[in-house]
């Protein structure tokens, strides 16, 4: 039987994660398709996803050969820290402490930047288009590899993770054939503020497990601390904003 | 050996934006397991440790927005 409490939360914050980070990557590739020809963008997504999921293929299963408590306390400490950074940035970008992410911003200087980089190769390989698809591929894809690996390593199970980064994969590819532009209308940083709560609620509760910590209610604990981060983060947002209204006084 | 640093920094800078944030996370972990050791907290212990990464959180966000705003 699947245990929804801890398989639903894993797939959405696989899902949601995956999403922001997908956007953020198509934006580039579209930009170096555009400019530089879809070949190279291709070869240089389809390179890095290769080497990401090798990585995936590598590190997954040897996770979860380490025993199970040593691997909470690491990879939950690991993800309490990953998720405490977007969820701080999160509170930032929403109070406007600091500016939201623009994918059509980035996209204007990607395409600005691939055009002043020389000319288009006509045969062969244009290395410059390779690696500049490559590249964001690959620093996009690492950290949903680091999700999906993180949550599969703990929850004992690649599968509910590696659903949600596939379903989020395929929805983004789609749009990006369909469009033919990048994603500006995602509302990234409400989906980031989102993920940041998913996985400081289950970095918490696996770093918790690690120290030796019995849950009350157990699994459905993930519950308590998601609606716990929500709050907290929450009215965190106010406070930032009002240290940005209160004049500093004068000198 | 400069791809090699490189992809170490972007590897840290996975999990570490603020130091202090990251550090004071650790600390409180680290801090919060020994004294599981020695103290019988019983059914508090979930939402102690909850607590205090909470107040971490917002503390770190009012500090980083106050630094911002000069």
């Amino acid at each position: 039987m699947i245990d929804w409490v801890h398989t639903g939360p894993s797939i959405i914050a696989a899902f949601l994660a995956s999403l922001v980070e997908f956007v953020e990557a198509l934006t580039v590739v579209l930009a170096v398709g555009i400019v530089r020809g879809w070949r190279p963008a291709l070869t240089g997504a389809c390179l890095a996803s290769g080497v990401l999921l090798a990585l995936i293929v590598v590190f997954g299963p040897m996770l979860q050969a380490i025993p199970l408590n040593l691997v909470e306390l690491v990879v939950g400490a690991l993800l309490l820290l990953f998720g405490m950074r977007w969820l701080r940035k999160a509170i930032l970008r929403s109070a406007g402490v600091i500016p939201l992410h623009d994918e059509e911003a980035v996209f204007e200087s990607e395409t600005r930047s691939l055009r002043q980089s020389g000319p288009v190769a006509v045969s062969g390989w244009d290395a410059t288009a390779i690696a500049a698809s490559f590249k964001i591929v690959m620093l996009e894809g690492i950290e949903v590899v680091f999700i999906v690996v993180a949550i599969g390593a703990t929850s004992g199970s690649l599968v509910p993770p590696a659903i949600g980064a596939g379903i989020a994969l395929v929805a983004v590819v789609l749009l990006g054939v369909v469009l033919h532009r990048p994603l500006a209308v995602i509302p990234e940083n409400v989906l980031k503020f989102a993920v940041g709560v998913l996985l400081c609620a289950f970095g918490t509760f696996w770093t918790g497990e690690g120290i030796g910590i019995a849950w009350p209610g157990e699994d459905w604990s993930i519950l308590a601390l998601i609606a716990g981060f929500l709050v907290a983060a929450g009215s965190a947002v106010p406070i930032c904003r009002t240290r940005l209204i209160i004049p500093s006084p004068a000198k | 050996m400069h791809t090699l640093t490189k992809i170490l920094q972007e590897l840290v800078s996975l999990f570490v934006d603020d130091g202090t944030l990251a550090a004071t996370i650790l600390i409180w972990v680290a801090f919060y397991g020994l004294l599981l050791q020695l103290l019988p907290i019983g059914s508090w212990q979930g939402p102690i440790l909850f607590l205090g990464l909470a107040a971490i959180l917002v503390e770190n966000a009012r500090r980083g927005a106050r630094s911002r705003s000069g």
